[in-house]
């Protein structure tokens, strides 16, 4: 399959006066066409960071790309100038955000920004701009779209503002979607039409999305792949079985731990004990070491090497390590 | 929309009347009388006089009198040139005070939001620093004192621009830069720091990822937002300025309005106080019915109206 994006060995850091902020420390991942991929990680982990450093949105300075490439149909973006960045945004990648309360300017009515990019990239304006607005507006399932057009955001609910804002996304056809917690401003049911949505326009459009979540539950029902971030690193990556069935990492046992189940009878959630590291000095071993139950000496140390279990699913863990696979197996014996 | 205009404009006219009544209480209760400086008038001939301009009459009867003449928008001559009818000074002094009035607007809202913008968008860094000191300066030096400095270093000292009066457009220099500093530093600090909060909001980064010219982000999506503490207080400016150009006329020998009102006031020239002092506050009651339209166009979420709102 072609790979639509790849990222390699991306490093952004956030100069402060307090120091410098290694946000996102050598982050490895690709997109198929068609595909979505999920990136989990708990607040403070480099996700929204690696999203907006891939749309080069990064507010610069104080942060700054300082390593690494993207590469998006075959072409290095990360070289590319800001006017030809503008000529990709909107246009071949889009981006959503997290809070559909804010993400639309309040002064202007629904129709002006839809039609924003239109004009901007594809100088198309007046009729043509205002159908190809309204069958975006039906795409998303916003009733009486010809009405709502006229409309400006304080007049529609949080979820139909989020469905506005996605299919600005959409109204020039880009073939990525970055969509950085589209669901956490909302209310669970809001929530789940919303995913719906996604993988309605998923499957009419053909569209490649990155989703950025922490939430498992989204995850499960609509990612094929998923990455595992943790300090500004990717841990764990894999397919959704992969990480759901066959999960390797401690940090992403952790977390499936702790996400409440329906169907099983324990009452309390395990939480992951600790609290993720200071990313002005991240440790030069695994990060996840001070929390890992499974902590070795060597992990205080040396970071581990990427094992390949399979073609889609790898592992950043000492304990992926023949030697440590033999320990385990005799201390089980013992 | 209509009915909220409707509501304004009798809250216009109830303000107004408030000013008026205020105005005469005081203006009765200022010891001294239009005929105070006249010189060899005797008793009788004072009488004569002050019956000729109803002011032996009760005060309820000089109101009541007061009243008749604004809604009909006829003052009568002046006291103390009775040549000239107050209609003919506001008149001939209006259109002047309106000129220096609105170009010091004009002046201080372009140079203020620009500076503001541009200090906004180079937030922390050597443009942001010197627009806000300069901004401090505006702010501190008095009118008066600026539009003397401005008279001694560019006028007599260098002889750029004209020292006084109000001519062609070289006269109008000074004292439009000595009127529109103040209001110009107060409208770019606000639009620097408003400009800095919108400039953070989400809809500013969406809309860059939607890949729009820089220019058009902060035009379009920045700036509209960013002005609008500035429309409010636009209405307080509008007030200082108005009487700030009573000073500056002074100063520049600029023959508006400014000079009645003062010196009617030092000579008791009742008609020509209560016409200046209406038609100034009516003036300043319509411009701030103004700015709050103004508000409600710029922001649709301001309703002016009962109706509409969230759907």
């Amino acid at each position: 399959m072609e790979k639509l994006l790849e990222v390699h060995d991306l490093h952004v850091a956030f100069s402060t006066y307090g120091g410098t902020i290694k946000a996102v420390r050598g982050v490895n991942f690709y997109l198929h066409k068609g595909e979505t991929l999920a990136i989990v990680g708990e607040s403070g982990c480099g996700k929204s960071v690696t999203s907006q450093a891939i749309m080069r949105l990064i507010p610069e300075p104080p942060g700054k790309i300082v390593r690494g490439k993207v590469m998006f149909k075959g072409k290095e973006i990360t070289r590319y100038t800001e006017k030809q960045m503008r000529s990709i945004r909107g246009v071949e990648i889009s981006m959503i955000f997290q809070d559909p309360m804010t993400a639309l300017n309040p002064t202007l009515t629904i129709g002006t920004q839809l039609m924003e990019g239109l004009q901007e990239h594809q100088s198309i304006r007046g009729e043509t701009a205002t159908s190809k607005a309204l069958e975006m507006m039906h795409l998303v399932g916003i009733p009486n779209p010809k009405e709502r057009l006229k409309q400006y955001p304080h007049q529609f609910s949080g979820g139909m503002r989020q469905r506005i804002v996605i299919a600005m996304a959409l109204i020039c056809e880009p073939e990525l979607l970055i969509a950085d917690e589209p669901t956490t401003a909302l209310d669970v049911t809001i929530q789940a039409q919303i995913l719906e949505l996604f993988t309605t326009i998923q499957a009419k459009t053909g569209i490649s999305i990155i989703l950025i979540t922490h939430d498992l539950g989204v995850v499960a029902k609509i990612a094929d792949r998923i990455a595992v971030m943790y300090a500004g690193k990717i841990i764990e990556t894999g397919t959704k079985r992969d990480l759901f069935y066959n999960q390797q990492h401690p940090y992403t046992k952790g977390l499936l731990k702790s996400v409440p189940r329906l169907d099983l009878k324990e009452e309390q959630l395990s939480p992951i004990d600790g609290t993720p590291p200071d990313l002005f000095a991240p440790p030069q071993g695994c990060p996840f070491t001070a929390r890992c139950p499974y902590a070795m000496e060597v992990c205080d140390n040396v970071y581990p090497v990427t094992t390949e279990r399979s073609s889609s699913h790898r592992v950043d863990c000492w304990l992926q390590d023949k030697r440590a696979q033999q320990l385990l197996a005799r201390t089980a014996n013992q | 929309m209509l009915r909220y205009i409707g509501k304004r404009l009798l809250m216009m006219v109830i303000t107004l009347w408030v000013i008026v009544t205020l105005t005469f209480i005081l203006m009765v209760t200022i010891p001294g009388s239009p005929f105070n400086s006249e010189r060899g008038t005797n008793e009788a001939v004072q009488a004569n006089l002050e019956a000729h301009y109803n002011l032996d009459k009760p005060y309820i009867v000089q109101y009541v009198l007061y009243l008749k003449s604004i809604v009909t928008f006829d003052f009568g001559p002046s006291i103390k040139q009775p040549s000239q009818t107050v209609n003919e000074m506001l008149g001939r002094g209006f259109p002047i005070s309106f000129e220096l009035g609105i170009i010091t607007i004009i002046v201080a809202v372009l140079s203020g939001v620009t500076l503001g913008v541009f200090a906004a968008l180079k937030h922390n860094q050597i443009i942001d620093y010197v627009a806000m000191g300069f901004a401090v300066l505006g702010i501190s030096i008095p009118n008066f004192v600026l539009a003397t400095l401005l008279i001694q270093q560019l006028a007599v000292n260098i002889e750029w621009f004209p020292v006084a009066r109000w001519l062609s457009p070289a006269h109008m220099i000074l004292p439009v830069t000595a009127l529109a500093t103040g209001p110009m530093a107060i409208i770019a600090r606000l639009t620097r720091s408003t400009m800095l909060e919108v400039l953070t909001q989400d809809y500013i980064k969406m809309a860059r990822a939607k890949g729009l010219a820089p220019w058009k982000i902060i035009c379009k999506h920045a700036l509209r937002n960013a002005l609008m503490p500035v429309v409010t207080i636009m209405g307080t400016l509008l007030a200082g300025i108005l009487t700030g150009t009573f000073v500056i006329e002074k100063i520049f020998a600029v023959p508006g309005m400014g000079k009645y009102f003062v010196e009617s006031i030092n000579q008791r020239d009742y008609p020509v106080i209560m016409g200046t002092t209406v038609f100034y506050s009516a003036f300043l009651i319509v411009m701030l019915f103004l700015v709050d339209i103004a508000y409600g166009i710029l922001d649709p979420r301001i309703k002016l109206h009962k109706k509409g709102g969230r759907e």
